[in-house]
């Protein structure tokens, strides 16, 4: 009777400990829509926050805002945002098919985990190609 | 006698997983309605970007996917603290800062959308 040598209860709440956790892709991309939601609410929210109050304040400060983003490491910096929003997204997506079953099966979420990826960094290569 | 186990909780759990995709979709939905306006105007330049933040609707739409982002980066914040900063305190005092500052970003949305000049 293995249920008899289980204790009664469970030491909870469970802790992660990142660096002993072997992640295949699927986890890959979970552990990456933490890491860019993390980013997008660290740095994303008040960049936004002030790119929109500048673009709006005046032409001058609007003129001011583009010329800023045209420089070489603007460039570089939106086109890791918009990595991290794209893959933020997509993972979205596939959480919401996985919370109406689709695609639950292991083979099939694997898939999908590449279908994250790819389509994520395929759309940032179309934005990064629009900004040069 | 035995008293019946009910599994209840304060329902943390399902709201926060119900509001996570609820806010998602929001914010779907506004990056869509952007994203149609520039295809349709082929970009977005100073004079439409003005005219459509001095929209009542789109100042409202704006308004309430900013509520859904800053709700949606909660959820999402409090269960990574949950999950890696195990001391209760320090737990306690990120929760608190988070909250503060997602709230002060909501007044400075608030300032861009309505206090303009």
């Amino acid at each position: 009777m293995p249920s008899l040598d289980r204790p009664a209860a469970k030491p909870r709440p469970v802790y992660l400990d990142l660096p002993r956790i072997r992640m295949p892709i699927p986890s890959v991309v979970s552990f990456l829509h933490r890491v860019t939601g993390a980013l997008m609410l660290l740095f994303g929210i008040p960049l936004l926050l002030y790119a929109v109050s500048a673009s709006l304040a005046s032409r001058e400060s609007w003129g001011a805002l583009e010329a800023a983003l045209a420089h070489p490491l603007a460039k570089l910096l939106l086109i890791a945002a918009a990595w991290a929003f794209l893959h933020h997204l997509c993972a979205g997506i596939r959480h919401l098919l996985l919370d109406v079953q689709v695609g639950v099966e292991l083979a099939p979420a694997r898939r999908s985990s590449v279908v994250v990826f790819v389509v994520s960094l395929a759309l940032t290569l179309v934005v990064g190609m629009k900004l040069w | 006698m035995v008293t019946p186990r009910h599994a209840v909780g304060a329902h943390y759990g399902l709201r926060d997983w119900l509001v996570q995709r609820v806010t998602a979709v929001v914010m779907a939905l506004y990056a869509l309605l952007l994203a149609a306006i520039a295809l349709v105007n082929g970009g977005i330049g100073y004079e439409l970007w003005r005219a459509l933040f001095a929209h009542g609707g789109f100042k409202i739409a704006s308004f309430l996917t900013m509520v859904a982002l800053l709700w949606h980066a909660w959820v999402g914040a409090r269960e990574i603290f949950m999950d890696y900063v195990k001391p209760t305190g320090l737990r306690l005092m990120l929760q608190t800062t988070t909250i503060a500052l997602l709230v002060a970003y909501l007044g400075w949305t608030i300032q861009i959308l309505w206090g303009g000049k």
